[in-house]
């Protein structure tokens, strides 16, 4: 893991993405105000998908404490951050998910939470597909394709099975279906390639999907894999580690880089550890440049106005229509 | 080991300006044009390059538009079904000829 973060959370005056920065006069990349605090309720998770760039799974411990989850409620009071995005791991397993939410929702955020489907439908989680609609939160949900076989190779055996099932489950809670609750599905390619236009496969998932398992939804977003977790030793140990990272980089796109979610982003980690982004969380990289990077020493003005921490990893964000948390930015 | 055909050849492409840069240009933006979304999708102009790219036997194309074609959005289920297109086209293309080698086999058969 340690050479991962030397080789692509590279910095500095060597770090080539600054340099595509400069040409694009983004650089240094800074904050534009925080509108979305990214929570990530820990590491722990039912699956352990080949992607991961946070190599969550069932055997990990790192889990937000009830103190941390407190001290975000904390900057959201006094802040006013419009909208809390939570994930993991399965942030749902996290034991006080269930009241963060609904301190988030009394506060008046705008409440995204992610989720993987599969934890849906396992013991002591059942009741959740009624307490999301009892809440009204937006619900974010990984489906890699429309199709067995990619979705399976990526994120585990049964997964697509499963997360069919899950999604019927809250289609009939009303998510998804017309003039309902937000259902949003997350699309990432199933290789080492970018994603296509966010628009197409869109078309191509509603049809299908539609038509194969009468589910619906409300949108789709194109995620890039990140070069970062499982998916960087996929890449190191398929070969295809410097074709991609050329692709990304060739593909910089100015228009996406200027739109990277960071700039409107602060995100926290499990231990309180406060961060540009989830992917600088994962190589350990804190906001820095003189900003707090500790939830003990939060200061918002200072935060709101920091300078991005950034790395070889962000051409990940970058290319072709760029890649966030919400799908193409470009 | 040595072969004629070296993956790494692929990102030299654009090499080949030096001998002739106009042409290259020309080339180029030809290309790109072909290429872009017209009464055709990307989509679809891809899988038909995937398809000639195997009829051309051309390992350097096989390569690009495969990933090209996954870029765009088709799966590979698309993918070995538009191979089968350009193949069924390049077998019955050696196999109408038969019917030349029959012409001929009347002629000269007594
Ligand atoms: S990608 Fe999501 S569901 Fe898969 S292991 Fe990581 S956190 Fe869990
Ligand atoms: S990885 Fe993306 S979101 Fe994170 S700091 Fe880099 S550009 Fe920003």
């Amino acid at each position: 893991m340690d050479d991962t973060r030397s080789d692509i959370g590279a910095q500095g005056a060597s770090n080539p993405f600054d340099a595509s920065l400069l040409g694009s006069r983004l650089f240094p990349l800074m904050s534009s105000g925080v509108t979305v605090l990214q929570v990530n309720m820990g590491r722990l998770c039912n699956q352990s998908c080949r992607h991961c760039h946070v190599e969550a799974g069932p055997g990990r411990v790192e889990v937000m404490g009830r103190v941390t989850l407190e001290a975000c409620v904390n900057i959201l009071k006094e802040r006013r951050y419009p909208i809390v995005d939570i994930t993991g791991g399965a942030p749902e397993m996290n034991p006080n998910y269930r009241w963060f939410v609904q301190e988030c929702l009394r506060l008046g955020c705008h409440v995204k939470t992610r989720t993987n489907l599969t934890i849906l439908l396992e013991e002591g989680y059942k009741d959740l597909p009624a307490f999301f609609a009892g809440s009204r939160v937006e619900v974010i949900a990984s489906l890699p394709y429309y199709l067995p076989d990619e979705t399976d190779r990526q994120r585990g055996e049964g997964v697509f099975e499963a997360s069919i099932e899950a999604l019927k489950i809250l289609n009939s809670f009303g998510y998804g279906v017309e003039g309902g609750l937000a259902l949003n599905l997350v699309f990432n390619p199933c290789g080492a390639f970018l994603p296509p236009s966010q628009k197409s496969i869109t078309e191509d998932f509603r049809k299908e999907l539609k038509k194969r398992y009468g589910i619906s939804f409300t949108g789709l977003f194109t995620i890039t894999n990140m070069p970062i977790g499982r998916f960087l030793k996929f890449l190191k140990d398929s070969g295809n580690l410097k074709r991609y990272m050329e692709r990304l980089k060739s593909s910089y796109n100015p228009v996406a880089a200027s739109n990277v979610m960071c700039r409107q982003t602060l995100s926290v980690g499990w231990d309180g550890s406060l961060f540009d982004c989830d992917f600088n969380q994962m190589l350990g990289l804190r906001c820095d440049h003189g900003a707090p990077d500790h939830i003990e020493d939060f200061k918002g003005a200072e935060l709101e106005a920091r300078r991005i921490v950034t790395g070889l990893h962000c051409y990940g964000c970058t290319a072709g229509a760029g890649s966030s948390c919400t799908g193409a930015v470009a | 080991m040595e072969t004629y055909y070296n993956p790494e050849d692929l990102s030299k492409f654009s090499s080949i300006s030096e001998g002739a840069p106009e042409l290259w240009k020309k080339f180029s933006e030809w290309y790109g044009a072909v290429f872009a979304e017209g009464a055709l999708t990307e989509r679809e102009k891809s899988l038909i390059a995937l398809a000639v790219a195997h009829a051309v036997q051309c390992p350097y194309c096989i390569d690009a538009y495969t990933q090209a074609c996954f870029e765009k959005g088709s799966n590979k289920e698309q993918m070995t079904e538009a191979v089968h297109v350009a193949s069924a086209i390049k077998g019955g293309a050696a196999l109408i000829h038969g019917v030349q080698m029959r012409n001929a086999a009347e002629k000269i058969g007594m």
